[in-house]
C-alpha cells in the first residue's frame, strides 16, 4: 500500500440522507481522516458538515458508494433498523513525507 | 406499593414511549450523592442475574437509599411494576482526558419484545458538556439493531449529550441508542447503571387519571430530526403499537397510520353474489 499510495491518504465522509436522492438532507454523518490531521469520535458535532449529499460533492467530495434499494423482507415491512440511505464519499490528500 | 402521587402520569409515560427515556434532574440529595461517590470508588458488590431488586442493596447503602426514595419507587413501579428483578449493574467510568468516545450502541442484544426492561442511569456528580456525559439519541429505541453494529454512526441530528446537575436520574428503555462521550476534563466521570426486568404485564401501571388528555396524543406524534422521510412514519406506527400494549386499547392510533393498513373489510355488499357462486359463473 505504501508503494501504491505514496504520500497520498484517504479521507472518508459518510452521510446518511433523508431519502435515496443524493440531494436530500443529511441526517447523520461520520468522518474518518486517514491523514491523521483530524480525529473524529462519537458525538463530537451537532451540526452536519453539509446540508445535502450534493453539497458535499460541490465541496470536492467524490461519491464512492450509492446504497442499493432493497425491499423489506416479507413480514418485516414495518420494523426499522439501520439507516437505509448511506452514501460514502472520499477525498485523497497528500501528506508530508 | 408506592403512594399513588409518586407514580408517573400518562404524559410522562407517553414521553417515555416517544423518546425512549425520562430524565429527573437533581433528584437525589447530596447526602446520597456523596455517599455514592465513596462507594463507587471503594467498589460495589453485585448480585446474580434475576435476583429480586429488593434483596440486592443494603438499606443503608447509597443505592439502597436512592432506590427507596418514593419518587424512584414511583418511576420503577410505573414502568416495570412493583417487584422487578435485578438484571445487572455497573459503575461506568470515563477517565480524565479520555479523547475518544464509546461507539454508539444499544445494550444487550437485539430485542423484539413489546415488553421492555428499564435502565436507570444515576449521575452522582454534576456533568458539564466537556465531561461528556452519556450521549442519547431520543426515539431510537424501536430500531432493531444488535449492540455495536451502529458504531459507525458518529453524529445524528437530535442527539442529546447528558449535561446535568448532581443527583440526576435518567430512565431508559432498553433499546435506546447511546454511548459514553469523551471526557476532556482532568477529572474522572462516574455514572452508575442498573438494569431492571419486569415481573408483571406492563399494563396501565402508572397513574392513568390523565389518559384522555389531548397532550398525550401530541407527545406520541412527535417527530425527530434524525428521521428518514419514509421510515419516520414507521417509527410513529411502532410507537402506537407500544402505546396500545401499555394501555390495553387495541384501537389507539396516531394520525391513522396503523388503522389505514389494518382496514381489510370482509363485509359483503347486500345483493352481491357469494364467492362460490361467482366462481361458478366465471367457469
Amino acid at each position: 500500500m505504501g508503494v501504491l499510495m505514496g504520500n497520498r491518504r484517504q479521507k472518508v465522509l459518510v452521510l446518511y440522507l433523508s431519502n435515496s436522492a443524493l440531494d436530500s438532507n443529511v441526517l447523520a454523518w461520520s468522518i474518518y481522516d486517514g491523514t491523521g490531521k483530524e480525529a473524529h469520535t462519537t458525538g463530537d458535532s451537532d451540526v452536519p458538515p453539509y446540508k445535502t449529499g450534493l453539497e458535499a460533492m460541490r465541496a470536492g467530495w467524490r461519491v464512492i458508494q450509492f446504497p442499493q434499494l432493497i425491499p423489506p423482507y416479507p413480514g418485516d415491512e414495518y420494523s426499522t433498523s439501520f439507516y437505509k440511505h448511506e452514501f460514502i464519499f472520499e477525498q485523497l490528500e497528500d501528506v508530508d513525507g | 406499593m408506592v403512594d399513588h402521587r409518586y407514580l408517573l402520569n400518562s404524559k410522562q409515560m407517553a414521553s417515555f414511549v416517544t423518546e425512549g427515556y425520562l430524565r429527573f434532574d437533581n433528584l437525589a440529595p447530596d447526602t446520597i450523592n456523596q455517599a455514592a461517590m465513596r462507594e463507587f470508588e471503594a467498589g460495589m458488590r453485585g448480585a446474580p442475574y434475576g435476583t429480586p431488586l429488593s434483596d440486592v442493596y443494603a438499606q443503608d447503602s447509597a443505592i439502597g437509599r436512592l432506590l427507596a426514595m418514593p419518587e424512584v419507587q414511583g418511576i420503577i413501579q410505573s414502568l416495570v411494576g412493583p417487584n422487578p428483578l435485578f438484571d445487572h449493574h455497573a459503575i461506568h467510568v470515563r477517565q480524565a482526558n479520555e479523547a475518544a468516545a464509546q461507539h454508539l450502541h444499544g445494550d444487550a442484544v437485539i430485542d423484539t419484545r413489546q415488553h421492555f426492561d428499564i435502565q436507570l442511569m444515576y449521575f452522582p456528580h454534576a456533568i458539564p458538556l466537556e465531561m461528556g456525559g452519556t450521549l442519547l439519541v431520543p426515539g431510537t429505541h424501536f430500531r432493531r439493531i444488535n449492540e455495536s453494529e451502529i458504531g459507525r454512526y458518529q453524529n445524528m441530528r437530535g442527539q442529546l449529550p447528558m449535561v446535568c446537575d448532581s443527583g440526576t436520574l435518567l430512565v431508559l428503555h432498553h433499546g435506546i441508542w447511546h454511548c459514553g462521550r469523551q471526557n476532556t476534563t482532568g477529572r474522572i466521570r462516574y455514572m452508575f447503571k442498573i438494569r431492571l426486568n419486569p415481573t408483571v404485564r406492563q399494563l396501565r401501571l402508572w397513574n392513568t387519571d390523565d389518559l384522555g388528555d389531548p397532550e398525550v396524543e401530541r407527545i406520541l406524534a412527535k417527530r425527530y430530526p434524525w428521521f428518514e422521510d419514509a421510515s419516520g412514519r414507521l417509527e410513529i406506527m411502532n410507537r402506537s403499537r407500544l402505546w396500545r400494549f401499555l394501555t390495553g386499547n387495541p384501537e389507539y392510533d396516531t394520525d391513522y397510520w396503523l388503522t389505514r393498513v389494518e382496514n381489510m373489510p370482509e363485509t359483503l355488499l347486500a345483493g352481491a353474489p357469494a364467492q362460490g357462486s361467482l366462481h361458478r359463473q366465471l367457469q
